[in-house]
């Protein structure tokens, strides 16, 4: 499957990417962040378990861990946001 | 979502500037039975925690952002009986002194366009998915999201 994937807000600093194309086999969100912690350091401190303020959507949905992913999907990481 | 409702919704994520007393003059014509207008607008401020301000850059997320001012919007028009709400928010790289934000509500008395200007504002910080990046003299800086803005959005 090949998802569409999105970096916003101080992440994009912290990765060093505001997006990327990814060929994966993944069945739930939850899935795609402990692969994307295994990166490295930078990406475990945003994608590990200790970043309690990861938000993530799929298809511009806010989405749970459990929600499952589809092949084209967009996924979204943000930290909390902080508009108005 | 019914016609009426999105008639009365006017939802703007751009970078241009907006003229207030324009923006309200138009509400107030669009919905000329209205007894009230309430409005609230938000700008770049000059100070912050940590040193002076001299630019503002607002990212945002195309579809997503609009998605959710509206989903915010409906809720408010859910809520109470409003005729009308304008909604304006800037994105991209702003001064000190700019305007950011425009919340506009028409209705027939002040308790409810009151109440549900300061609704959409507080789900707007909270709900709304814009990310604050400062230019100080201290260089650039992602802003953090505040508790007190949480706590305002759970009032409601």
């Amino acid at each position: 499957m090949r998802l569409r994937v999105l970096y916003f807000g101080r992440y994009q600093d912290d990765l060093g990417r505001s997006e990327e194309e990814l060929d994966c086999e993944l069945a739930q969100l939850a899935q795609l962040r402990t692969l994307l912690a295994q990166r490295d350091q930078d990406w475990a401190r945003v994608f590990g378990e200790t970043n309690h303020r990861l938000l993530c959507a799929i298809n511009q949905q806010l989405a749970k861990p459990q929600d499952p992913l589809a092949d084209g999907d967009e996924v979204a990481f943000f930290p909390p946001v902080t508009g108005g | 979502m019914n016609e009426r409702q999105d008639e009365s919704l006017g939802i703007d994520v751009r970078t241009a500037d907006f003229d207030p007393g324009r923006e309200i003059e138009q509400l107030h014509r669009d919905h000329p039975e209205c007894g009230a207008v309430a409005s609230f607008i938000g700008l770049v401020r000059a100070h912050n925690q940590d040193g002076s301000v001299s630019r503002l850059f607002l990212q945002h997320y195309p579809g997503m952002t609009e998605n959710a001012i509206r989903e915010i919007c409906e809720q408010a028009m859910a809520r109470w009986p409003l005729l009308g709400l304008r909604v304006i928010h800037r994105v991209g790289e702003l001064a000190v002194g700019e305007r950011i934000v425009l919340v506009a509500v028409a209705g027939a008395h002040r308790g409810e366009t009151f109440a549900a200007c300061e609704m959409v504002m507080d789900f707007l910080k909270t709900r709304a998915p814009f990310w604050k990046c400062e230019t100080t003299d201290q260089g650039r800086r992602w802003v953090e999201a505040r508790d007190s803005d949480e706590r305002a959005a759970d009032r409601w």
